[in-house]
């Protein structure tokens, strides 16, 4: 193992991809293409006001918080029709003028600015009595993200990698680079840290992109998530590697990632859950790395689990990526 | 002077077909050697095989003495018959990446100069001419300072004057002592670089030796060409003769007399050429096939 080598693989690989204009657009393109397909379809746009809910008179003693700008409130007949808008948080807050009652999810960030707004200048005695909700206000956009950001590290990683390595072996790089010191170990490496550098860098930018448009839900840590990605990102990275050990068309190749990514997309859980499915779907989406990623994704920016609460999926993942790489590895030949 | 690269009874194999049928050689060091035969005759597979990019099915292969390992690896230098190279890279920086795989590898500069690489150092290697790329890949070969240099068909595809080119810096290679195997189907260019040939056919070394001594080995005569319309009546011609484009083709030993017979038969010799034996007519006596089919 020599870094030098690795590093100038590592560089050569890097900028091919960065001017491979189309390819790169492409990368860069199909997430945004996604953003902006989910921001029409299950974003409420731009947030342009804080809802809340009020039953009741707006009463005189409250005018200065009726009085907000960037509110809008919202009548409903009674309590119970519109409780469950603020489990959902599709109401920030539900406030009961006559009772004095108002509800506030916990977990809804807009929630906790209208109880400040709503509490603001008023003392002890306001008579406001607090009734916090909960409830996973999952909107489908939240849930469907985790899955979709491992969906497209999933396509990038399979033929960033897999369709790469077969067309390098056939027009003859691989070739010439074996005609050099450079180990097979080496220039894997090197394909895998290229990838996935880039990989964790489109995540994140995709990542900010939807939480600027969309603004979806994490609970959990960042640093936790950026983790996870990477590691399912290696587990993917390997898989594609393990398919480009040997093959040397381009369709060949082509075919076996469809042939992996197909059933991967569809039933690894990224677009709908997989708890009301057949016995045999489920365990069939056992075997796949990304049904682990998008559960552990999903798990940490959903319920805000920590590391310790995923170990399954991190061990699970772990094991997928040193099973691939070895075999990867094992397998690989240059022509 | 010693054997650099030494290759004993090599066989491989493709299917059925015995593409390398029991090769034997010895490479002197400092000597450019050629490998020629005609298409098919196992060239490539050969000089891959001493390259070390095929595996033989049997035999033995030593660098300096010992199994082609690491070092062999650090001090050889190939130029493959094709090779594609990572897209989307300049010239400048593929020579960077190639130089960083080596301990030692020459300055940019130098290779720059000495390949004439200065007016499209940063072009995408994507749009080289022909010409231009094969003075890149011959940089490639050259950046470890080869102590060993492998050139499968280099001058293959190029115009006359590139071919002239390539031929230069191949000669420079070798004034500084370094050994050169290169295969090639151009009997002018084997006579030009090559101290040493091995012809080829059909897996199996042929004949090897010096170009002027494999000549004289099999010939001792010259060949006189004359246009057929110069000689009256070409049945009635004493000596043995064969036609070739409109052309007679007379061997002989003895010219003086040869030229006398044709003048006796009336012929006009304004047009007659005479030309010794060259590498062309010993691959065509050897295999009796044409070399550029």
């Amino acid at each position: 193992m020599n870094a030098r080598r690795l590093y100038a693989l590592f560089v050569a690989r890097n900028l091919e991809f960065f001017r491979d204009r189309s390819s790169f657009a492409w990368n860069l393109l199909f997430p945004v293409m996604m953003i902006v397909a989910f921001v029409f379809a299950f974003g409420d746009g731009p947030r342009e006001s804080y809802k809340v809910g009020v039953v009741g008179a707006h009463s005189e003693r409250l005018a200065a918080f009726f009085a907000s700008e960037h509110v809008r409130f919202i009548d409903y007949p009674t309590v119970a029709a519109a409780r469950a808008k603020v489990e959902r948080h599709q109401l920030d807050l539900l406030l009961d003028t006559a009772s004095g009652d108002y509800w506030v999810n916990e977990d809804a960030p807009g929630g906790y600015f209208m109880e400040r707004l709503l509490l603001a200048g008023e003392g002890d005695d306001s008579g406001l009595q607090r009734r916090p909700v909960s409830g996973d206000a999952v909107r489908y956009v939240d849930w469907v993200l985790p899955g979709v950001l491992g969906m497209n590290m999933m396509f990038s990683a399979l033929w960033g990698i897999g369709y790469v390595i077969v067309r390098y072996r056939k027009n003859g790089v691989l070739k010439r680079l074996r005609a050099t010191p450079v180990t097979s170990l080496e220039f894997l490496l090197a394909q895998l840290a290229s990838r996935l550098w880039l990989l964790v860098g489109i995540g994140a930018l995709i990542y900010a992109g939807c939480d600027l448009f969309i603004g979806f839900q994490m609970h959990g840590s960042h640093l936790d998530l950026l983790l996870v990605f990477a590691l399912g990102c290696m587990s993917l990275i390997s898989l594609g590697l393990m398919v480009a050990s040997r093959t040397a068309s381009e369709e060949l190749a082509n075919g076996t990632l469809n042939l992996m990514s197909m059933p991967m997309m569809f039933l690894s859980g990224v677009w709908f859950s997989l708890e009301g499915a057949a016995p045999w779907m489920r365990s069939l989406a056992e075997i796949f790395p990304l049904t682990h990623l998008t559960r552990a994704t999903r798990a940490i920016m959903l319920d805000g689990a920590g590391l310790a609460d995923i170990t399954t999926e991190i061990a699970v993942l772990a094991a997928m990526t040193a099973v691939f790489l070895s075999l990867g590895a094992r397998l690989f030949r240059w022509e | 002077m010693s054997a650099i690269l030494e290759i004993e009874s090599l066989v491989k194999s493709f299917g059925s077909l015995r593409a390398v049928d029991g090769v034997s050689l010895s490479l002197t060091a400092g000597n450019c050697f050629g490998l020629l035969g005609p298409n098919g005759a196992g060239k490539t597979t050969t000089i891959e095989l001493m390259e070390g990019i095929k595996r033989p099915d049997s035999g033995h292969i030593r660098y300096r003495g010992e199994p082609l390992g690491e070092r062999f690896r650090r001090e050889a230098g190939i130029m493959f018959q094709s090779t594609a190279l990572q897209e989307f890279i300049s010239v400048r920086e593929v020579l960077r990446m190639f130089g960083r795989f080596y301990p030692r590898a020459l300055p940019l500069d130098e290779l720059v100069r000495s390949c004439h690489l200065g007016d499209f150092l940063d072009r995408d290697t994507r749009k080289l001419s022909g010409g231009q790329r094969q003075r890149l890949l011959l940089a490639i070969a050259l950046i470890n300072d080869p102590e060993v240099l492998f050139l499968d068909e280099p001058t293959t595809g190029l115009d006359p004057q590139a071919r002239r080119n390539l031929w230069s810096l191949v000669e420079s290679v070798k004034a500084r002592g370094k050994t050169i195997v290169l295969t090639t189907h151009y009997m002018d260019e084997a006579y030009e670089l090559c101290d040493y040939i091995a012809i080829m056919d059909h897996g199996r070394v042929i004949a090897e030796g010096s170009p002027d001594a494999l000549l004289a080995a099999h010939f001792n005569d010259v060949v006189l060409h004359l246009p057929a319309d110069d000689v009256p009546d070409v049945a009635a011609l004493p000596m043995a003769h064969s036609w070739l484009d409109e052309q007679l083709h007379i061997s002989t030993c003895d010219v003086n007399a040869t030229i006398a017979e044709l003048l006796a038969a009336g012929a006009s010799l304004g047009r007659l050429r005479v030309r010794s034996r060259n590498l062309e007519d010993l691959f065509l006596e050897l295999t009796g096939r044409e070399m550029r089919a």
